[in-house]
C-alpha cells in the first residue's frame, strides 16, 4: 500500500482529525549492535497530538531524531505529505516544515530572545548575501514582515518582556517556552517536542500544557511529543505509542493505552518466572 | 542624564530593528562621521597618518572581517596574515596587468579574490572545530606565504622579491606611490572602512549573521531549525575573508607602497588582528574598532610619553612598551574577558540609569 490514509476521525472532545501527514514504515535503527528502534510503523495525522511514551531508553528520542532527520533507519520508510522522503540532511527536513524542541534546551545562548525566534523563522527568509549586506529591498521587507510573525508568537506564548534579553539569563521554564517559540516562529506542519514539561514545576507545567493545547487548537498544528509525566500525556494527547526496548507495544486513545496489557506490564513490571 | 530611552517610543519594526535604537547613540555616530570626514582630512599631517590613522583604519578592516569569522561565527583562524598577503597580492598583480582601471575597483576586486581563496581554506570548518581547525588556518598562513616567496609570478619577476605599488590616482589625485597627500590616503581608506564596517552591521544584524551566530552557539540545534552548515560557514569565511582581503590590498599599495611578504604578513600579523578582536571583543563590530585603536594607539602613546615625555632612551623606552603592553593585555582579559566592547556596553547601561541607579 502505497497510499495514504486521507479519511480523519473526530476526537472526544469534538475536534476533526485529518488524514495521514506523517508515516513511519517498518522503522529499524541500529547503532553497531545496539537496536534503538526495532520494526516500528505509526502514523501522525493532520491536527492531532500524538504522544510517544515509554520507559527510559526504549529509543522515543531516537524515534524523533529518526523523524527530524539526524538518524538514518537501516530499515524502513518515512512518508510525509503523501511521498516518500529520501534520505534528507537535519536542515532539508527543517525546511520542509518539521520543527522541534529539545531535551536538554539547545538555545542559542549568546543570541537574544528575538534574535532565536527569528531565527526559527529562516525557512520563509530568501533574500541574498548581497541585498542583506546593504539593507535594502528585499532584505529590510522580510526582515519587518518575519518580525510581525514572530512578534505574534511572542506574544502568543507570553515573552513580550524579555524579548531583548539574551537567552544565557534566562531561567529554566522561560528557556522551554524560548524553545516552543522558535520552533512555532517556522509555522511548521508538525511541531516535534522531546519532553516538554520535563524538569518543570506544577506551575510551570500547568502553563507548558495550555501552550501546546492552544498552539494545537489555534494554529492547527499538528503535534508529536514525547513526555514522561502520564499525566500530562493522557490529559493531552489524541492518540499515543508505546514503545518498550524499542518495539512498538501499543498505539491509541490514552483510555485504550491505559488498559492494554503490554502496556501496564512494561511500566509496572512484570514476574518473571 | 540626557542618554535616555524613555520617551524615544519606535513605531514600526524597521525602526526598532536599526543600528543605533538610542537617539544618542545616533547623533554620536554621526557626530563621529562628520568629524572623521569633514574635519580630521583638513589638519592631518604625514605623522599622525602614519602613526596613527592609516594602521587604525586598515586595522580595523582587518579585525572587522576576522570578527565576522571568529566572533559571530565561532571559527578560530590564525590565517589573517596569510589573507591579508592574499588582498595584497592580488591588488599589486591587478595594478600592474590593468593600470587604466582604477585602483578603487582593484581593491574591492582583491577583497573578491581573498574572499574566494578563504572559502576554500575554509572547507576544513566542516569538518573540525576549535583549536584543530586554528591549526589548519594556520597551515593556510604559512602555505600562502610561502606561495607568494617561491612562484616569482606573484611579484612579477621582481629581482628584490618585493612588491611595490606604482602610482595610481583617484579623480586625478595620486592615493598610491611617493607623491600622495596625507588627505587623501585617509580618506580612501576612511571610505573603505566606513563601508566595511556598514555592511558588517548589516550582515551581522540580519538573517546572515542570525545563522552564523546559531552556529557558533550550537551548531547541532541550527542544523536541526534548517540552518546549512556548510553554507553558513563558508559564507562566514568568505565575508570575512572579503574585509581581510580589502585590508590586506590597503595595507600594502596605500600604507606601506613596498611589501616583503614573510616580514609584512607573517604569522605576527595574524596574532595582532587576532588579538585586536580578542580585546576589542568578540561578536560585535564596535569592539573590532576598539581593539584596533588600543593595539594602535598605546605603543604611540608610549612612546610619546617614555621618549619624548621622560627623555628615556629609544631602546629602553622600545622594549619596555613590549612589557607594558603584554602586561596591560593580561590584566584587561582577566578584568574583563568579554573585551572594551563590553566595557562600553556596561558603561551604555550605567548611565542609561544615572544618576539615579534604582
Amino acid at each position: 500500500m502505497n497510499e495514504m490514509n486521507t479519511e480523519g476521525y473526530v476526537t472526544e472532545d469534538g475536534r476533526k482529525i485529518g488524514g495521514v501527514v506523517m508515516e513511519m514504515r517498518n522503522i529499524t535503527l541500529r547503532f553497531g549492535g545496539v537496536v534503538a528502534i526495532k520494526d516500528i510503523s505509526f502514523d501522525i495525522r493532520q491536527g492531532e497530538i500524538r504522544a510517544i511514551i515509554g520507559p527510559n531508553g526504549a529509543g522515543k528520542s531516537s524515534m524523533l531524531n529518526v523523524i527530524s532527520g539526524f538518524y538514518n533507519p537501516q530499515v524502513g520508510e518515512v512518508w510525509y505529505k503523501g511521498e516518500r522522503r529520501p534520505q534528507m540532511k537535519p536542515y532539508q527536513v527543517a525546511r520542509q516544515g518539521i520543527a522541534r524542541t529539545f531535551q536538554n534546551i539547545a538555545l542559542f545562548e549568546g543570541m537574544t530572545v528575538l534574535d532565536n525566534v527569528m531565527t526559527g523563522r529562516l525557512r520563509h527568509m530568501h533574500a541574498g548575501l548581497v541585498a542583506q549586506s546593504l539593507w535594502k529591498g528585499r532584505a529590510e521587507a522580510e526582515e519587518v514582515k518575519n518580525r510581525e510573525s514572530v512578534e505574534k508568537i511572542i506574544d502568543f506564548l507570553e515573552i513580550q518582556h524579555i524579548r531583548k534579553t539574551p537567552v544565557g539569563r534566562l531561567p529554566y521554564g522561560l528557556k522551554k517556552r524560548v524553545e516552543l517559540a522558535r520552533a512555532l516562529a517556522a509555522e511548521p506542519s508538525i511541531l516535534l517536542l522531546d519532553e516538554p514539561m520535563a524538569g518543570m514545576n506544577v506551575e510551570e507545567k500547568e502553563d507548558m500544557s495550555r501552550f501546546v493545547l492552544d498552539v494545537n487548537d489555534e494554529f492547527g498544528t499538528t503535534i508529536a511529543l514525547i513526555e514522561h509525566d502520564m499525566g500530562v500525556v493522557m490529559d493531552l494527547s489524541d492518540r499515543v505509542v508505546v514503545m518498550d526496548y524499542g518495539k512498538k507495544i501499543g498505539d491509541g486513545s490514552p483510555d485504550e493505552v491505559r488498559n492494554n496489557q503490554d502496556v501496564i506490564d512494561a511500566y509496572l513490571g512484570v514476574a518473571h518466572d | 542624564m540626557f542618554y535616555r530611552e524613555a520617551g524615544d517610543f519606535k513605531t514600526s519594526y524597521a525602526e526598532d530593528t536599526q543600528t543605533f535604537p538610542i537617539r544618542f547613540d545616533r547623533y554620536r555616530y554621526f557626530a563621529v562621521l562628520a568629524v572623521a570626514f569633514l574635519v580630521v582630512p583638513f589638519v592631518i599631517n604625514d605623522y599622525w597618518l602614519n602613526a596613527v590613522f592609516l594602521p587604525f583604519l586598515i586595522y580595523s578592516i582587518a579585525a572587522i572581517g576576522l570578527n565576522i569569522l571568529v566572533g559571530y561565527c565561532g571559527q578560530v583562524s590564525l590565517g589573517t596574515g596569510g589573507f591579508m598577503a592574499v588582498g595584497a597580492y592580488a591588488c599589486y598583480k591587478l595594478m600592474t596587468a590593468f593600470p587604466d582601471v582604477n585602483i578603487f575597483f582593484h581593491v574591492i576586486i582583491a577583497g573578491g579574490v581573498t574572499a574566494a581563496v578563504g572559502t576554500l581554506f575554509g572547507l576544513p570548518s566542516l569538518r573540525i572545530k576549535g583549536f584543530y581547525l586554528a591549526v589548519a588556518t594556520l597551515a593556510a598562513q604559512f602555505f600562502l606565504v610561502w606561495l607568494f616567496n617561491r612562484v616569482p609570478w606573484f611579484y612579477n619577476y621582481s629581482a628584490s622579491g618585493q612588491i611595490n605599488a606604482p602610482e595610481r590616482t583617484i579623480f586625478g589625485i595620486p592615493v598610491t606611490g611617493a607623491e600622495t597627500a596625507p588627505w587623501a590616503t585617509y580618506l580612501l581608506c576612511l571610505v573603505f572602512l566606513t563601508a566595511s564596517a556598514l555592511i558588517a552591521r548589516n550582515l551581522t544584524r540580519g538573517m546572515a549573521g542570525r545563522k552564523w551566530m546559531a552556529i557558533r552557539d550550537m551548531d547541532i540545534a541550527a542544523e536541526i531549525i534548517g540552518v546549512n552548515p556548510l553554507r553558513a560557514k563558508l559564507s562566514a569565511f568568505a565575508v570575512s575573508s572579503f574585509f581581510v582581503g580589502i585590508a590586506g590590498a590597503l595595507f600594502f599599495a596605500v600604507y606601506l607602497g613596498a611589501v616583503e611578504v614573510g616580514e609584512v604578513f607573517g604569522i605576527n600579523k595574524s596574532f595582532l588582528v587576532l588579538f585586536m578582536v580578542i580585546i576589542g571583543g568578540l561578536g560585535s563590530i564596535f569592539g573590532s574598532f576598539a581593539g584596533a585603536a588600543f593595539l594602535v594607539l598605546l605603543p604611540v602613546l608610549l612612546k610619546n610619553l617614555l621618549v619624548g615625555g621622560l627623555g628615556w632612551p629609544t631602546d629602553l623606552a622600545a622594549h619596555l612598551e613590549f612589557i607594558i603592553v603584554g602586561g596591560l593585555i593580561v590584566t584587561f582579559l582577566v578584568a574583563e574577558p568579554h573585551g572594551l566592547a563590553q566595557l562600553w556596553r556596561v558603561a551604555k547601561e550605567k548611565l542609561r540609569l544615572w544618576p539615579f541607579p534604582h
